[in-house]
């Protein structure tokens, strides 16, 4: 066994300092009648030469994004990483360590986690932020928690073009604590939401408005207008963003909103089927911070003045509040929030900028190009990196015949909403090229 | 020095492809009241001052594979490499998770068969791998607990879930957060469920019981049997905090001993890495009876093809697409390289090790369970904070050694708590150091005591002010 | 530990002061802060807000702990102590004095379970 040191006479010796014979003696507390008297029905064992091939095999079996071209978004996004951040956060002093329990010998941690906290309160203009969340979809939910906890109370609204996912997601946290979930529908001709839609008077029960921007389908809403109208009503504002917007696209922080989350896994990391993520979790100023869920890690000195970090506002948490806490999160995803700090890092704000001013711009020359060619965008508001295509198809069946060409097809909208049932969501980000783009239209405009 | 400290204007750490389509000024795409008008500060470095940077901050930074982690009920053991590189690979790493089906048969043919594995483990029938983590299993399998008492029309009156005041700080939270209450339970004289607390406890407002098994003083519950019927009679389910397994694999399984739902911690048991508090992964499994309440998707094998399915009563997602793949991966690589024998050995090992440890501190610290022990065990330094040396001034000072300090203060159930998990992957050597720190630590409790709370001293830096940090928070960089 | 002769005190560790014939003040006991360490923050009340005896009307933080504070009262929060929003130590520096966290308007001012000094002093010692 190459990860279990104890030799056989070592197992010996150590028994004996217990007065024990064997190793089945360690275990006479469980009874013996529901001691496995056999062994798993495991696989045989594979060396490691076995296990790369075996292993190599099954990946072999998927079709990844080097060996086609994909316009593939609604939630992920095949963005390019930066090659040295794999190897950072493959340093063994961050890959194997726990949670920074001991801030004395955990400064790496620590720090890089005061860093990501710094780089999302910039990038969002926000007060502070967490150390991160398991993604942005469950960020949401517990948002929303936090409103209803911050403002005392029970109902929420979302806007229906947020993604669909993440609506289900936060509809299963909200119902089981009796939240009622209010969402406020999308015009079918603008895919943009209508605020006026909602019931006048439900406003001042509400705790807080959940917008996404850019929205599912790629187009931006009038986040002032939601604003204002929530906090007419003193309910919070609660934007979800997509961390690359922005680069081009106002911060949560300018439109006023009171707390924002997002998926930051676009930021450096793999898209991995879509896990590892990142979540973010930022508010807008101190009193919030009381509120928050998850770890947070603030600025103090050593007991020579030197400047260091710790884990600090625990009291907000399980391990001491258990079941008054702000929320049961443990574990969050501290080494894809490393890559997503060396990734900021690495872009700066040029580069960041950049990111942005590419995708918005290979989005709108797909969207020119598509048009040119006799094609239908679904709706007309200015989007910034995906947007809904309609065409009278099937767009499962048009899928798998790009597929034939090497090319991933858009998330057919039928999926999630009946009355676009011929549309289909396209994204397209920096990684995308001229080329790439060219041959996807001209093998639409074939099949017309 | 901060990333911000260091930053110069102009400097750039990667360059992206040039733009090859035409440029449309952003004002003809976007109107104006859309676009940042705040400054975007972030640092402004070259590659090589951002790998110098970070390379500098993990050195700064104990892990498993600089020493020795006995922290327990966190299963610190060793991170096979391997398993990062297969993770790594483009046909796991560069998948997206909305591709047909057609095209990633090999991520859900390994989603399946690890599916199968943790059920073998756990003695149940069916996995969700799409759990975060730890604490966020316990919450799905408390939906499920809810789930299940609604689709037998029960809901509104089992409200309660029981929780021994040994758990860890999530299943209360967890329970909470489920809508539930978290209904608290002593602990018996040998550290298990007090059996009669418990038969007081239960009744028709009983949802359920999660429990650790063993449990968080590192005891196996010799009456979990007795523990199952009483809940399966007053019509509740048995939930398995699954963070203590790596002291069970092969040996018993929860789905045996009466209970419903168990969730795995895969960066605990199953080896996987945890990067500094994650990312983890907590998959549940359970009973045939609950399979139509998974969350939404699962995997199922029919036809030689392997397809995503929601389960006919599902709880609905919990977590955007199917959890953590990548880590999922690590895990199912790990399984296949030990085999069924291999991870016998890891828990007898793991267990082996924990009273190895326990026997020779016994007599330095008290021990307040004076048993065998499964994968940890819980010391208290009760006599040392007696000789006005607290449990933190011993952790502390442990650093010194280049050792991470064990859980401390908690259980909360036992006094100046310090909670010791070896693991299986460290070396009698690797122990017998631990043991001779520990010793020297207790007898420098009663002859230098000033030396245990000025430590420690040999770390980056010296004792931290935590409660300078809490009044006054600065939770990210200011400029100078 | 100073239990402070004239005030009544609380098994949860309050301590109570009668300042007129319906308002008393109330505070956490020397024993109570040096149980808790150095508290960091504390989530005070809203004027008028209605507190119901025995019941959490508010909670001290410390590093490692939180802990509620009950209403030994039922009744309507009349003042708060707003110098602990900048400075939560002064419950540890002066908790019968400058650290006192609330007064309380009673409708009906019942003090009868509460234990005087004495009573409180015996009961710290068991506990």
């Amino acid at each position: 066994m190459p990860y279990i040191p104890n030799t056989p006479e070592e197992q010996r010796q150590m028994l004996e300092s217990l007065g024990l014979s064997n190793l089945a003696d360690l275990f006479v507390d469980i009874p013996e009648n529901l001691k496995l008297k056999r062994h798993l029905d495991l696989p045989e064992p594979l060396a490691e030469h076995q296990l790369l091939r075996h292993m190599s095999q099954l990946a072999e079996k998927n079709l990844h994004l080097d060996r086609c071209v994909s316009f593939l978004g609604a939630g992920a996004y095949d963005h390019i990483v930066p090659a040295v951040i794999s190897h950072l956060i493959s340093r063994g002093e961050f890959l194997t360590a726990y949670t920074p329990y001991q801030a004395e010998i955990s400064q790496g941690v620590l720090q890089s986690i005061f860093e990501f906290q710094t780089l999302i309160a910039n990038l969002t203009k926000m007060e502070a932020a967490n150390a991160s969340m398991y993604d942005g979809a469950t960020a949401l939910a517990e948002a929303a928690l936090m409103a209803c906890s911050v403002t005392n109370r029970r109902k929420v609204a979302a806007a229906a073009n947020l993604d669909p996912q993440w609506l289900k997601i936060l509809q299963v946290y909200l119902e089981n604590q009796d939240i009622e979930l209010i969402t406020i529908g999308y015009s079918l001709d603008t895919g943009l939401i209508d605020i006026d839609s909602v019931e006048p008077n439900l406003g001042p029960d509400l705790a807080c408005v959940l917008v996404s921007q850019p929205s599912f389908f790629g187009s931006l809403d009038d986040i002032h207008r939601i604003g204002g109208w929530i906090k007419s009503h003193k309910g919070l504002l609660v934007m979800a963003v997509d961390p690359i917007s922005l680069g081009i696209l106002k911060a949560p922080g300018e439109y006023g909103a009171d707390i924002v989350v997002g998926d930051a896994g676009c930021l450096g990391n793999p898209i991995s089927f879509g896990g590892p993520s990142v979540g973010f979790f930022a508010v807008a100023d101190m009193k919030l911070v009381r509120k928050m869920p998850g770890r947070i890690v603030g600025q103090t000195t050593d007991r020579d003045g030197n400047i260091g970090y710790v884990l600090t506002l625990q009291a907000r948490e399980q391990h001491i509040r258990r079941e008054k806490a702000t929320s049961n999160i443990c574990t969050n995803q501290a080494l894809n929030a490393l890559a997503a700090t060396i990734y900021l890092a690495l872009l700066g704000p040029q580069g960041i900028r950049e990111v942005a001013y590419q995708c918005l711009q290979k989005t709108a020359y797909l969207r020119r190009k598509l048009e040119a060619a006799g094609f239908r965008l679904r709706f007309k508001a200015p989007v910034f990196k995906e947007f809904v295509l309609q065409a009278d198809w099937d767009w499962d069946e048009i899928n798998e015949r790009l597929l034939e060409h090497g090319y991933i097809g858009g998330f057919p909208l039928k999926r999630v909403d009946p009355n676009l049932a011929d549309c289909v969501l396209i994204a397209v980000t920096e990684a995308r090229t001229k080329a790439e783009m060219d041959q996807f239209v001209d093998l639409l405009r074939g099949w017309r | 020095m901060l990333l911000l400290d260091l930053s110069v204007p102009g400097r750039r750490g990667y360059a992206l492809p040039k733009l090859d389509v035409e440029a449309i000024p952003v004002a003809d795409l976007i109107p104006e009241s859309f676009l940042r008008e705040s400054d975007l500060e972030l640092p402004e470095l070259t590659e090589p001052e951002v790998v110098r940077y970070f390379t500098q901050l993990s050195r700064k930074n104990h892990g498993v594979d600089v020493g020795f982690y006995p922290l327990g009920s966190c299963t610190m053991k060793y991170n096979p490499r391997v398993n990062e590189d297969i993770a790594a690979l483009p046909g796991f790493s560069r998948i997206h998770p909305r591709q047909p089906e057609s095209t990633v048969q090999g991520a859900l043919q390994l989603m399946y068969e690890l599916d199968c594995f943790l059920a073998e483990a756990a003695g149940l029938a069916k996995t969700s791998l799409q759990p975060a983590a730890g604490a966020h299993g316990e919450l799905t399998g408390l939906l499920i607990i809810k789930a299940y008492h609604k689709f037998k029309g029960e809901a509104e009156q089992r409200r309660e879930i029981i929780i021994p005041d040994s758990a860890h700080g999530t299943n209360p939270a967890s329970a909470q957060m489920a809508g539930f209450i978290a209904r608290e339970i002593p602990s018996d004289p040998r550290g298990g469920v007090d059996v009669e607390a418990l038969k007081a406890a239960v009744g028709p407002q009983t949802a359920g019981l999660m429990l650790t098994n063993p449990n968080t003083l590192g005891l196996f519950d010799e009456n979990i049997e007795k523990i199952a019927e009483i809940i399966h009679d007053a019509g509740g389910l048995l939930y398995y905090d699954g963070a203590n397994a790596n002291a069970i694999l092969g040996i018993v399984r929860p789905g045996d001993s009466g209970f419903d739902i168990v969730h795995f911690n895969l960066h605990k048991t199953f080896s996987t890495p945890h990067g500094g508090g994650g990312p983890g992964s907590g998959p549940i499994v359970v009973s045939k009876e609950l399979v139509d309440f998974l969350p939404d998707p699962i995997v199922e094998h029919t036809d030689g093809k392997y397809h995503l399915a929601r389960p006919k009563h599902s709880i609905g997602p919990v977590k955007a697409f199917y959890g953590n793949f990548a880590v999922m991966v690590k895990a199912y690589a790990y399984i296949r390289h030990l085999g069924a024998a291999g991870l016998k050995a890891v828990s007898e090992n793991a267990v082996l090790n924990a009273n190895y440890v326990m026997n020779q501190l016994k007599n330095d610290y008290h021990l307040p369970y004076d048993r065998l022990c499964m994968h940890e065990f819980v010391l208290s330094g009760k006599w040392q904070k007696e000789q006005g040396v607290s449990t933190l001034d011993i952790a502390k000072r442990l650093l010194d050694y280049g050792v991470h300090a064990p859980t401390i203060y908690f259980p909360l159930i036992v006094e100046e708590a310090i909670m010791v998990e070896p693991t299986e992957t460290e070396s009698k050597a690797t122990l017998d150091a631990f043991v001779a720190a520990m010793k020297s630590i207790a007898e420098e409790a009663k002859t230098d005591p000033d030396k245990l709370k000025a430590a420690p001293t040999k770390t980056p830096v010296k004792r931290l002010d935590e409660t300078k940090a809490a009044r006054n928070p600065v939770l990210k960089y200011k400029r100078p | 530990m100073e239990v402070r002769k004239g005030l009544l005190y609380s098994k949860e560790h309050e301590w109570v002061q009668e300042i007129s014939d319906s308002v008393v003040r109330v505070g956490i006991t020397e024993y109570a802060q040096d149980q808790l360490g150095d508290i960091v923050y504390i989530e005070l009340p809203e004027i008028d807000a209605e507190v119901a005896k025995g019941e959490s009307f508010t909670v001290v933080e410390s590093v490692k702990a939180a802990s509620d504070v009950y209403a030994p009262v039922s009744g309507t929060v009349v003042a708060v102590n707003e110098k602990l929003e900048d400075n939560p130590e002064l419950i540890n520096e002066s908790p019968y004095d400058e650290g006192w966290i609330v007064e309380i308007k009673c409708d009906e001012l019942d003090l009868s379970d509460l234990m005087t000094a004495e009573e409180y002093a015996r009961y710290i010692e068991e506990v």
